[in-house]
């Protein structure tokens, strides 16, 4: 069965100087790669959880699939059919099918608009002329458990979590197959993250939805998702199901991840992993292995030799030259 | 026994409004606290609970339309309420300083890090070498690799998690008896802060100081505070130890709190928790507790009246009307 | 359907309702209102208002001070002062509101194109923008005036495009700012055009600053139609427009201070009117600034 989404040694690629002033300053990469030749694979009513901290790559990755960005190279195959590199108007038919949720729950929401505006530019961008738009407005609204009357509203008059569901009714106006969500957690209160993540997963139940989750959340990432891959400056340094990424983390980069995220309790033991230093600029790569500069195992072949992607189980991927014993 | 001589903060029944178009928005209501001496007190709370309002009072940072209503703010013996501009300049800074949220911003960018450190050194009578050479001493506390080449560095230069240790190092240079930390890792990424707590933890070891730490991550407030504070649009629902608060949680709202947090969570669930509703109109206050329209365990008392402070276990106090029904009936 | 159409008159209808009663609550915009309103409705009425034909001369009795004949005395032709302020006033709005409608209008285009378009465009119209700037006004009205004659049609095309590059700078700026906003890529994301961001998503909120700079710009042209008409390449005397009766107030100012008042105050009255008025009905649709009535 072919997956829904599939995405085949992407990379992104910016350029920092213009030619002449490369040629100038000898530049020979006037360019950073912010996303290295990744490949990951969504089925139909799957969620993957994209993990990373600042400068992993995992907004550009997801802003590629969804055509905002043109890939330098790779394939990007939605329902087989291949969509990277495709100009904005070849790329709109798309745009039925697939949504994005950005990160900003109310900067993501035109200012001016109301939310009923708002939610009918998808049907209006389409041309969607069969349907009463007032109506499915009101069945969106009822769909993200708002009450109707917001839809007089302005975006700066709903609160975090109000705006969060406006976004997801926004995106699920069309029907789409697949959703990138881009930190839905994101500037959300602890009493209230639980309505959107509880909404997300009752609508790929009832509309078997696909989701890319974009996240550095790991507590979220547990609760919704089935997959995970975990992005360290670019490249995907472990892939696989959540439960086992989660009980037996190879990489040293993803144990110490888990370990960051400390339970509510005193009397937990403290033994978070304390890795040293900063994350690397994406502008000053380390050689070798690109996590070897605060990696607690780091061993000489690491510092000279970057480590290819292995399968370790089916299903579970790691780049890592000394993946860590299942049981630590 | 009083252990009052032991608090270097005190604040006492603290009400403070802002003025709006809206109307009068009650942002903090009778708010009490106490930090002792050498603790780590964590102020837990959402949006609108309040705990910006009472970190801007403690250091007179509030905003033109905020009108203090009455309350005490006792630090070191003195009411911090009643000093005027320059007395209060005296103390910021000096005896207590603090830490912001975002570190891209709360370093001047137009000069060198070592220009600020000599700087905030002002009240020392030390010449400028021997101020260079505690900001040295002090890059080097925090973590800082290679500080007297990074003295003449900008802030844009470092990192985010950098800038944060470089805050933090200029915020204890002066040794305060307090250090208010505000978020202070919200904008890290986690593996950050988890390094940065850590050190938080030695310094405050090694300084002895008091820290007041604001934040939303219970895991981060389980980890390293002492003692912890909840509020809820603007009160203070539950003052007690780390313990009596993480695991014999009075209040509905703690516990409810305590429940939503994911990580809390080890097996994968159907649905999450979650706190259905939301945090009352601050213009527009009900009758009756704040958290009653919230709140599972609330009775006919919680519509009409709004409850007390009681100590409910030494040193654990919780406002709520289901320990004051239970202190009755013993 | 009928009833949508009755629906939609009514939503209409409580739109401006409601910028109504939030003008009335905001003094200084309901002054300004007031003034606008004001010179509005004297320039439609100028000809019943006015006492007497502006241009007949009568030099028995000129540079006369204010008396219950000639409110406002008289200049130095004898010509009533107050007719021709009040006839100037139609001058003036004629002057001023089509040329800054259509200059508003170009340069919003233009910025929006500027801003949100392709990069090779931008340096186009900057590149445009900053040509037609440094051209001296008054050169480029002789040269127009050479080429069309002198008349009102004349000035408004040179303010029209000495102005468009003013406009087209602040709207492009205001588009660049607003292009990486997440809620444009969410638009984008979800399929907009670039016609549909440019005119649903950035009009609106690009129009507010442009509303000011417009109404701020009304006195400005006026003086450039007065300085115009004053070298010959604009309104001919003896057409009453109030840039020339101030020139010809200052050149009679030792005779009698009134025909230079009677220039200037209208002048300063409509310049706070349009001024309040657009720094208040900016605020109005600036929706988060919407205060709770």
């Amino acid at each position: 069965m072919t997956s829904l989404l599939e995405v085949e040694n992407t990379r992104m690629r910016f350029q920092t100087k213009g030619f002449l002033k490369a040629l100038i300053d000898r530049d020979s990469t006037p360019y950073i790669d912010a996303v290295c030749g990744v490949s990951l694979k969504i089925k139909t009513g799957e969620t993957l959880a994209l993990v990373g901290e600042s400068g992993s790559g995992k907004t550009t990755l997801g802003l590629s699939i969804i055509g905002l960005l043109k890939p330098f190279e790779g394939n990007i195959r939605f329902q087989g059919k291949e969509i990277s590199g495709l100009s904005d108007t070849a790329f709109k038919k798309y745009r039925r099918n697939i949504a994005m949720m950005f990160q900003d729950p109310v900067g993501c929401l035109s200012p001016r608009l109301t939310i009923k505006s708002l939610l009918k530019q998808p049907f209006k961008i389409h041309s969607v002329q069969d349907r009463d738009l007032n109506e499915e407005v009101k069945r969106l609204l009822n769909m993200v458990g708002l009450p109707s009357h917001f839809e007089g509203r302005y975006p700066h008059q709903l609160s975090g979590g109000q705006a969060r569901r406006v976004g997801v009714a926004r995106a699920c106006a069309l029907g789409p197959s697949l959703i990138i969500a881009d930190e839905p957690t994101a500037g959300l209160d602890v009493s209230v993250q639980g309505e959107v993540l509880n909404l997300m997963k009752q609508l790929q139940n009832d509309y078997k939805v696909s989701y890319l989750v974009i996240t550095h959340n790991l507590s979220v990432v547990k609760h919704i998702s089935h997959r995970i891959a975990v992005m360290y400056l670019g490249r995907f340094v472990e892939q696989g199901d959540t439960k086992e990424v989660f009980h037996h983390p190879r990489h040293p980069y993803t144990h110490a991840l888990l370990s960051a995220n400390p339970k509510p309790d005193p009397d937990a033991p403290k033994d978070a992993i304390e890795l040293k230093g900063d994350i690397p600029s994406v502008l000053n790569r380390p050689q070798g292995c690109e996590f070897h500069t605060r990696c607690p195992f780091v061993k000489d072949k690491c510092r000279i030799k970057a480590p290819t992607e292995t399968v370790i189980t089916p299903g579970h991927t790691i780049t890592c030259h000394y993946p860590l014993e299942r049981d630590l | 026994m009083s252990l009052d001589n032991a608090n270097i903060l005190e604040i006492r029944d603290l009400s403070i409004d802002y003025i709006t178009n809206r109307g009068r928005l009650k942002a903090l209501r009778n708010a009490s606290l106490s930090v002792r001496k050498n603790r780590i007190v964590g102020v837990v709370g959402e949006s609108g609970c309040g705990k910006s309002t009472l970190i801007f009072a403690i250091m007179n940072l509030l905003a033109e339309n905020a009108e203090i209503n009455h309350g005490t703010i006792d630090f070191e013996g003195q009411d911090l309420l009643k000093l005027s501009q320059n007395e209060m300049r005296k103390l910021r800074g000096g005896r207590i300083s603090m830490v912001f949220q975002d570190p891209m911003t709360s370093l001047n960018p137009v000069f060198s890090v070592g220009e600020q450190m000599v700087d905030i050194q002002h009240r020392e009578k030390l010449s400028k070498k021997e101020k260079q050479l505690r900001a040295v001493n002090m890059l080097a506390k925090v973590g800082i690799p290679d500080p007297e080449k990074r003295l003449k560095n900008f802030p844009d230069q470092f990192s985010g998690g950098m800038r944060q240790r470089i805050s933090i190092a200029m915020a204890l240079m002066a040794e305060p008896s307090l250090l208010i930390a505000d978020e202070p890792t919200t904008a890290l990424d986690a593996t950050l802060e988890i390094q940065i707590v850590n050190r938080l933890r030695k310094l405050q070891a090694d300084f002895k100081c008091s820290i007041l730490f604001v934040s939303h991550h219970l895991g981060l407030i389980a980890d390293i505070c002492d003692d912890v504070v909840v509020m809820y649009a603007g009160e203070v629902v539950e003052e007690g130890s780390v313990r009596d608060i993480f695991h014999r949680a009075g209040h509905p709202y703690t516990q409810a709190l305590l429940e939503c947090d994911p990580a809390r969570i080890s097996e994968e669930v159907t649905e999450l928790p979650t706190i259905p509703g939301e945090i009352p109109d601050l213009a527009n206050l009900p009758e009756g507790c704040i958290f009653r329209n919230r709140c599972s365990q609330a009775s006919e008392i919680c519509e009409k009246e709004a409850p007390h402070r009681l100590e409910i276990e030494s040193g654990h106090f919780v406002s709520c009307h289901k320990h004051n029904l239970e202190a009755n009936n013993d | 359907m009928a009833t949508n159409g009755f629906k939609n008159y009514s939503i209409k209808f409580s739109w401006l309702s409601q910028t109504w009663a939030r003008l009335k609550n905001d003094k200084m915009g309901l002054l300004g209102f007031v003034l606008v309103i004001t010179v509005v409705l004297v320039a439609i009425f100028a000809h019943f208002l006015a006492p007497y034909d502006p241009n007949m001369i009568n030099i028995s009795h000129r540079l006369q001070a204010p008396s219950l004949v000639h409110l406002l005395g008289t200049d130095h032709l004898g010509r009533d002062t107050l007719s021709r302020v009040i006839v100037g006033s139609r001058i003036a709005l004629k002057v001023a509101m089509i040329s800054i409608s259509l200059a508003m209008s170009g340069g919003l285009i233009l910025g929006l194109l500027a801003g949100y378009g392709p990069a090779w465009l931008d340096r186009i119209m900057i590149l445009i923008f900053d040509t037609v700037r440094s051209f001296p006004t008054v050169m480029f009205a002789l040269a127009l005036v050479t080429m069309l004659g002198p008349s009102l049609n004349t000035i408004i095309i040179v303010v029209v495009i000495t102005s468009i590059p003013m406009y087209g700078r602040i709207v492009r700026a205001q588009t660049l700012s607003l292009k990486n906003k997440e809620f444009i890529w969410a638009e984008r994301s979800t399929g907009a055009g670039m016609v549909r961001i440019l005119a649903v998503h950035m009009l609106p909120n690009v129009i507010g600053p442009l509303l000011i700079i417009a109404s701020m710009d009304v006195p400005v042209v006026v003086t450039i139609e007065a300085g115009l008409s004053f070298l010959g390449v604009g309104v001919r005397p003896p057409a009453p427009s109030w840039g020339s009766i101030l020139n010809d107030g200052y050149a009679y100012i030792r005779n009698t201070t009134w025909i230079a008042i009677a220039g200037g105050v209208p002048l300063i009255l409509t310049t706070v009117g349009f001024t309040f008025l657009g720094e208040s009905l900016r605020d109005i649709f600036d929706p988060k600034l919407q205060k709770d009535i």
